[in-house]
C-alpha cells in the first residue's frame, strides 16, 4: 500500500437534492477444491449424471454418520491464510434446520457460532488506488443437491450429486461501495483461492456464487439503512446488475417516503429486476445447534504451521516483487498477477530466456500479442498455442538483433500453428536479419545510386527524404535488414 | 408458562407435521405438563458453567480425501416412494 | 437335546464347540419357540428361512474358533440389517430395507451368530414401555398384562421368553436397563463411544449407546467383548484399549469401593424397591467390597435435563423422515402439503410430541432458556460423577423406580412414564457404563433390577461387580410360559 494513494468510491446514487452511498457485504459461496466431499467419500466432480455421486451419507439413509474430510479443513484453513485471516483453534459444526426437497438429511451441517477462520482482509487494486475490505469469517458447510423444475409440470425432480459437496462461506464486513468495487473484490477472492488451488472460482459451474446484502444511505451519514439479501447470485456482471437496480429500488423507496423491508430478493436475470421471495407462511428458524454427531473440530498451532509453509507466494506478495526484482510497472504486475496462470506464463517465459533477457518486451508480447490471440479464440492462457519457451526464443530474438519487431509479428502468426519454433521458422523461412555491414554498405550503395537526385536533393536540406531511402533499403533486403545499421549507414553514406 | 394453540401451530409448521384442531389442543395439554416439569431446572444457577455438548473423550478424527463411494444410484433410489431411474421426484415445489 | 432353548449362551457355544449341538438345531429350537410365541408380539420380521439356510452353511463348515459359533440371534430392529426390512417401530419405515448393515450386527455376523429376526420396539426408541411401537404392544413373558418396558421391548421380551439366547438393544435414557429389570434379564449400556453408532437409527446422537442383553453376566460380557469396536465411520466412536470383557470376567471384587448416592431415595419410592437396594448393599458386603455413602447432587434435574436433550435432537434426527428418499409417504398437493402429511401420518404420537418440543426448545428465543440451559445441567451432572469418582470405584443403585406397571397405565401420562428413567438418564447424560442385573421380586412376584454404574471406560470393572453380585443374588426368573398354548 505504500506508494499508492486509497482508492474512493465516487459510486453514488443521486435524486433531486439528496446523494446516496451504497452499503454492499458479500457471502461468498466457494466450492472447496477436493476430491470426495466434506463428510462423506463420493465423488465431486462437475457434470456427472444425476445421483451417481451419491453416497448413503449423501442421501441420509437412517444411521449414517457424517466423517470429516482432512483436506477439506487444510483448504479452508489455507483460504484463510490467503486471506490474512485469524485461524481459530477449535470450531464447531452445527446443523441449520430447515426442510427442502434437495436437502436430504432435513439439516445443513455449517458452522454458526464458532467457525474455523475469523476475521481477515483483502486488497483491491482499484483504478485509482487500493482498498481494503474486511473479511468477517469463513466457515465450512455442506451444499445441497439440485431441485429441477423445468422437466415435468408436475413434479420437481432431485439430484443429489452437490448434496454434501464442501463450501467455505466467505462473509465480507460491509465495505464494499460500488458494484466496481464488487467486480474486483470477486475476482480478487478468486485469484487468491487459485493460487492456493483451494477453489477453482468457476462461476459457469457454480463453484463461486455470493448472496448479495445491500443498503443505501445519505452520503456522509453514518447510519446503515435497512438490508435487503440477494440471494445466490452466479456471475460478477448479475451481481453489478442486481446492486445497481437494488440500491435504485431502495433510493425510490426512501425518496417516496416509504420503508424498506429486511427481506430475501431474488435476482431475475431476465427481467434485469430483483423480486422479494415471497415469504413463506412461517418465518425461517434455522433452530441452530451443535451437530452431536460430530465433535469439536481442534487444530493445533503446529497444524496450522505446517499449512503456512505450504502457501505458495500470493498475488499482492508476486506484484510486489514483480514490481523490484522487474522493475515493472504497478499496472503491468497487476496485469500479470492477477491470475495465476498469467502469472506463471510470465515467469515461466523470463526464466527461459538466459541471462540477457528483456522484461519489458516480453512483458509487452504478452500483454500484447498473446492476450490478443487468446481473446480472440477465446482461450486460457494454460491453453495459449504458443509456449512459454517459443514465446522467450522469440523475444531473446528481437533482444539479440536476429529479427526485427517488425519479423517477429510474422513469426508470432506461424508459431501459432503447432507451437513452432522461432528460431526453426527464422532459419526455414530466411528471415534472419541482416546485420552485415558490408553487404548493407553495398545495397545502400546502390540504392543512393540508383536515386542520385534525391540524393542530391536531401544534401540539399530536404531531410524528409531520409525515410525514402530508409525504406527503399528495407525493402531491397526483403524486410530482413537491421533497420538500426541501415539508419547508421545512410547517414554516414548520404 | 404456557404454550399456546399458536406456538403449537408454529412448531408443528417448523417441524412439518400437519395438527388439526383436537390434536393441536391434545398437544398443548401434554407440553404444558412436560414443560412444567422441565421449568425445574430454573431452579439452578448456571450462568458460568460451560454448556457440555458431547460426552466423547476424544477429538474429532479426520479421514483423508479418497473417494471410496463409487455409483450406488440403483441403491440409493432403490427405496424411494417415487423416482424415475435418474432422479428422486417429489410433488412440485411451490415458493 | 430337548432343552436347548433354556441353555445360556455359554452353554450353546460349548455345546456346539463339542459338536454336541449343530447351528440348525439351535437355531431350529429357537425359531419353533418364536413361532409359538407370536402372542409375545416380539417379532416384527422374521427370518426364519434365510436363518436356517445360514446355519446349515455354518454346519457344513463349522468354524469353531469364532465366539458365536452358529448362534441364532434377533436383533432389535433399530439396527440396520442388509436386506431384512428394517422399522425403527415406525410406520414411516414400514417398507425399508436397507442396503448396508449397522457396524454392530456386522461385528456379530463376523462373529459366526446367525440373524433370525427383528425385534420389537417403541417407534424410533421413544418409550418406556413398548407401547409406541406401529407394530403393536409387545408383551412381558413374567405378565401379559405387564410391559416388558422399553424401549428395547421386544428384546428383553424375547429374551426372557427364551426366543433368542442373547440380543441387543440401545440405550439413549434407559432403553436396555429398564427393560432388562422389567424382565429378569442382564442389560449393559456401554460408555458412550464403546459401540458404533453406524448404521443404528438415531434417536438423540449425544446419548445412543448400543449395548448387549442377556440371561446371565458372562454372556452378556461375551456380546460385550463382540459388538465393542472402535470404527472410524463414527465420528464419536472412540479407540480405547477394549477388554476381553469375557475371559476377565473375575468375582474377586474385595476392596472395591462402592458408592451409594442418597439421591437415589426418591419421594414415594416403594419400599420394596428400597430394601432389594438394602439386599444389594449386604451383598456387595459379602463380596468384600467397601461401601461409601455419596451425593450426586444435581440428580433430580437429570430427568428435565433429558427431556429437553433428547428432544431437540431427534426433531433434527428424524427430519430425514420426509417422504423423498426412502420410506412411507402420503399423497400431497406440492411439497410442503406432502411432508405434512406424510409426517404426520408416518410419525406415532409419541414420536410426533418429541418432535414438537424438540423443535420449540431449539427454536428462536428459547434456544438459551432451555437448550443451552440444559446443556449446562448436563456439565453440573457430569461433574457430579467425576466428583463420585474420585472417592469409588462404581455406583450401586436400584435400576428402576418401580417393578413393570400394567400396559396402558401411564399411557395417556407422558410425565408419568419418564419417571420410569429417573435412575437410568443420569448415566447416559454423563456417558457412563452402566449395567442392570436382576436382583429380586416384589410382593407380585415380578423381577426387579440393580444398576452398577461405573467410571467410563471401565466395563469391565461393572461386569465384574455383577458377577460378583449375580453369584450371590442366584436369582430364579419365574416365567410359568403363559403364551405357549
Amino acid at each position: 500500500m505504500d506508494q499508492v494513494s486509497k482508492s474512493k468510491s465516487d459510486y453514488l446514487i443521486s435524486r433531486k437534492d439528496n446523494q446516496y452511498e451504497v452499503i454492499i457485504g458479500l457471502e461468498v459461496h466457494a466450492q472447496v477444491t477436493s476430491e470426495s466431499k466434506l463428510f462423506s467419500t463420493s465423488a465431486t466432480k462437475f457434470g456427472a449424471e444425476p445421483n451417481t455421486q451419491v453416497s448413503l451419507v449423501d442421501a441420509a439413509f437412517p444411521g449414517m454418520l457424517p466423517v470429516i474430510n482432512e483436506f477439506c479443513v487444510k483448504q479452508a484453513i489455507k483460504t484463510g491464510i490467503g486471506l490474512n485471516a485469524k485461524i481459530n483453534n477449535r470450531s464447531v459444526f452445527d446443523r441449520k434446520n430447515y426442510f427442502y426437497a434437495d436437502l436430504p438429511q432435513g439439516y445443513q451441517i455449517s458452522q454458526f457460532k464458532d467457525p474455523i477462520v475469523g476475521e481477515g482482509k483483502v486488497i483491491l487494486d482499484m483504478p485509482d488506488g487500493q482498498k481494503e475490505v474486511g473479511i468477517e469469517r469463513l466457515h465450512l458447510e455442506q451444499d445441497a443437491g439440485k431441485s429441477i423444475h423445468d422437466i415435468d409440470p408436475k413434479n420437481t425432480f432431485v439430484d443429489l450429486n452437490r448434496s454434501g459437496v464442501a463450501l467455505m462461506e466467505i462473509v465480507s464486513k460491509p465495505d464494499l461501495r460500488s458494484p466496481d468495487e464488487v467486480s474486483a473484490y470477486i475476482k480478487k477472492l478468486r485469484s487468491i483461492m487459485r493460487y492456493l488451488g483451494t477453489c477453482d472460482g468457476n462461476m459457469q459451474e457454480g463453484s463461486l456464487r455470493a448472496d448479495v446484502n445491500v443498503s443505501v444511505r445519505l452520503k456522509d451519514s453514518k447510519n446503515l439503512g435497512t438490508r435487503c439479501e440477494i440471494k445466490n447470485v452466479n456471475s460478477i456482471k448479475f451481481m453489478q446488475m442486481a446492486i445497481d437496480y437494488e440500491a435504485n429500488r431502495q433510493v425510490d423507496l426512501i425518496e417516496e417516503g416509504k420503508s424498506i423491508d429486511q427481506e430475501t430478493r431474488l435476482f431475475d436475470t431476465k427481467k434485469n429486476e430483483t423480486r422479494s421471495m415471497r415469504s413463506k407462511e412461517d418465518a425461517h428458524d434455522y433452530r441452530y445447534f451443535p451437530d452431536p454427531d460430530l465433535l469439536p473440530l481442534e487444530i493445533s498451532d503446529q497444524f496450522i504451521s505446517k499449512i503456512k509453509n505450504d502457501i505458495p507466494e500470493l498475488p499482492d506478495d508476486k506484484k510486489k516483487r514483480f514490481i523490484e526484482e522487474f522493475k515493472l510497472s504497478p499496472y503491468e504486475a497487476t496485469i500479470l498477477v492477477s491470475d495465476i496462470d498469467t502469472a506463471r506464463y510470465f515467469e515461466n517465459v523470463v526464466s527461459k530466456m538466459g541471462k540477457n533477457k528483456d522484461i519489458k518486451l516480453a512483458v509487452n508480447w504478452i500483454t500484447g500479442e498473446l492476450f490478443a490471440v487468446l481473446n480472440n479464440k477465446n482461450l486460457e492462457i494454460s491453453q495459449s498455442p504458443i509456449s512459454a519457451k517459443n514465446l522467450a526464443i522469440l523475444v531473446n530474438l528481437i533482444k539479440n538483433g536476429t529479427i526485427s519487431g517488425k519479423i517477429a509479428k510474422t513469426i508470432f502468426e506461424l508459431m501459432l500453428d503447432g507451437d513452432k519454433d522461432p528460431q526453426q521458422i527464422v532459419e526455414e523461412k530466411g528471415l534472419k536479419q541482416q546485420s552485415d555491414p558490408k553487404a548493407l554498405g553495398a545495397l545502400i550503395d546502390k540504392i543512393i545510386n540508383d536515386n542520385r537526385e534525391k540524393a542530391i536533393e536531401y544534401k540539399q536540406g530536404k531531410e524528409k527524404l531520409f525515410g525514402f531511402f530508409v525504406g527503399q533499403a528495407m525493402k531491397a533486403s526483403g524486410g530482413k535488414a537491421n533497420p538500426q545499421l541501415i539508419n547508421e549507414l545512410l547517414k554516414k553514406k548520404l | 408458562m404456557t404454550i399456546d394453540l399458536k406456538t403449537i401451530k408454529h412448531i408443528s409448521k417448523l417441524s412439518r407435521i400437519s395438527v388439526d384442531e383436537e390434536k393441536a389442543h391434545k398437544l398443548a395439554k401434554d407440553l404444558n405438563s412436560i414443560f412444567d416439569f422441565i421449568e425445574k431446572l430454573n431452579e439452578l444457577k448456571t450462568n458460568n458453567v460451560e454448556p457440555l455438548t458431547s460426552v466423547a473423550e476424544t477429538t474429532l478424527k479426520l479421514r483423508t480425501d479418497k473417494v471410496k463411494s463409487k455409483d450406488i444410484r440403483e441403491q440409493i433410489i432403490k427405496n424411494s416412494p417415487q423416482d424415475n431411474e435418474d432422479y428422486f421426484v417429489v410433488p412440485k415445489v411451490i415458493e | 437335546m430337548s432343552n436347548i432353548t433354556n441353555q445360556s449362551l455359554s452353554e450353546l457355544v460349548k455345546n456346539i464347540k463339542d459338536k454336541k449341538l449343530s447351528s440348525e438345531e439351535v437355531t431350529n429350537a429357537f425359531i419353533n419357540r418364536s413361532e409359538k410365541s407370536k402372542e409375545l408380539n416380539a417379532y416384527i420380521t422374521e427370518d426364519y428361512s434365510s436363518a436356517l439356510e445360514k446355519a446349515k452353511k455354518f454346519d457344513q463348515k463349522p468354524n469353531l474358533d469364532l465366539k458365536l459359533p452358529g448362534i441364532p440371534m434377533a436383533v432389535k430392529d433399530l439396527f440396520c440389517t442388509k436386506d431384512v426390512l428394517t422399522t425403527a417401530g415406525s410406520k414411516i419405515l414400514d417398507n425399508f430395507v436397507p442396503t448396508y448393515e449397522s457396524t454392530v450386527t456386522q461385528n456379530i455376523w463376523d462373529e459366526g451368530a446367525i440373524l433370525i429376526g427383528k425385534l420389537n420396539c417403541d417407534e424410533f426408541a421413544m418409550g418406556s414401555s413398548n407401547e409406541t411401537s406401529f407394530f403393536g404392544n409387545v408383551h412381558n413373558p413374567i405378565d401379559k398384562n405387564l410391559v416388558p418396558g422399553g424401549s428395547s421391548g421386544g428384546s428383553a421380551s424375547a429374551l426372557a421368553g427364551q426366543l433368542t439366547p442373547i440380543t441387543i438393544g440401545t440405550d439413549t435414557g434407559g432403553s436396555i436397563r429398564q427393560p432388562a429389570s422389567f424382565t429378569g434379564t442382564v442389560g449393559l449400556k456401554p460408555t458412550y463411544g464403546s459401540c458404533s453408532r453406524y448404521g443404528i437409527v438415531a434417536f438423540a446422537s449425544s446419548l445412543d449407546q448400543a449395548g448387549p442383553m442377556a440371561q446371565n453376566v458372562k454372556d452378556c460380557a461375551l456380546l460385550q467383548e463382540v459388538i465393542s469396536t472402535y470404527d472410524p465411520k463414527d465420528s464419536t466412536s472412540i479407540d480405547f484399549k477394549r477388554n476381553n470383557y469375557s475371559s476377565e470376567l473375575t468375582n474377586k471384587i474385595k476392596g472395591k469401593k462402592i458408592g451409594i448416592p442418597k439421591e437415589y431415595r426418591v419421594d414415594g419410592m416403594p419400599d420394596e424397591i428400597e430394601q432389594l437396594w438394602q439386599k444389594g448393599i449386604e451383598y456387595m458386603k459379602d463380596c468384600g467390597a467397601e461401601i461409601i455413602d455419596i451425593s450426586l447432587p444435581h440428580t433430580s434435574y437429570a430427568l428435565p435435563t433429558y427431556y429437553i436433550v433428547a428432544p431437540a435432537e431427534a426433531s433434527s434426527n428424524l427430519a430425514r423422515y420426509d417422504g423423498v428418499k426412502y420410506g412411507f409417504r402420503a399423497k400431497g398437493e406440492n411439497l410442503i402439503d406432502m411432508y405434512e402429511k406424510t409426517r404426520s401420518e408416518g410419525f406415532g404420537a409419541e414420536v410426533q410430541r418429541r418432535i414438537m418440543i424438540g423443535t420449540y426448545v431449539l427454536s428462536s428465543g428459547y434456544y438459551d432458556a432451555y437448550y443451552l440451559k440444559a446443556q449446562k445441567v448436563r456439565k453440573l451432572i457430569k461433574n457430579d460423577f467425576d466428583e463420585a469418582y474420585k472417592k469409588v470405584d462404581a455406583i450401586l443403585t436400584p435400576s428402576t423406580p418401580s417393578s413393570a406397571f400394567k400396559s396402558g397405565e401411564k399411557k395417556d401420562d407422558p410425565v408419568s412414564m419418564y419417571l420410569n428413567d429417573i435412575f437410568t438418564v443420569p448415566v447416559n447424560l454423563a456417558g457412563l457404563p452402566g449395567i442392570s442385573i436382576p436382583a429380586g421380586h416384589d410382593a407380585k412376584g415380578y423381577p426387579l433390577g440393580l444398576q452398577i454404574i461405573g467410571k467410563a471406560f471401565d466395563e469391565q470393572n461393572i461386569l465384574n461387580i455383577a458377577y460378583a453380585m449375580e453369584e450371590k443374588i442366584n436369582f430364579k426368573n419365574k416365567i410359568n410360559d403363559w403364551w405357549i398354548k
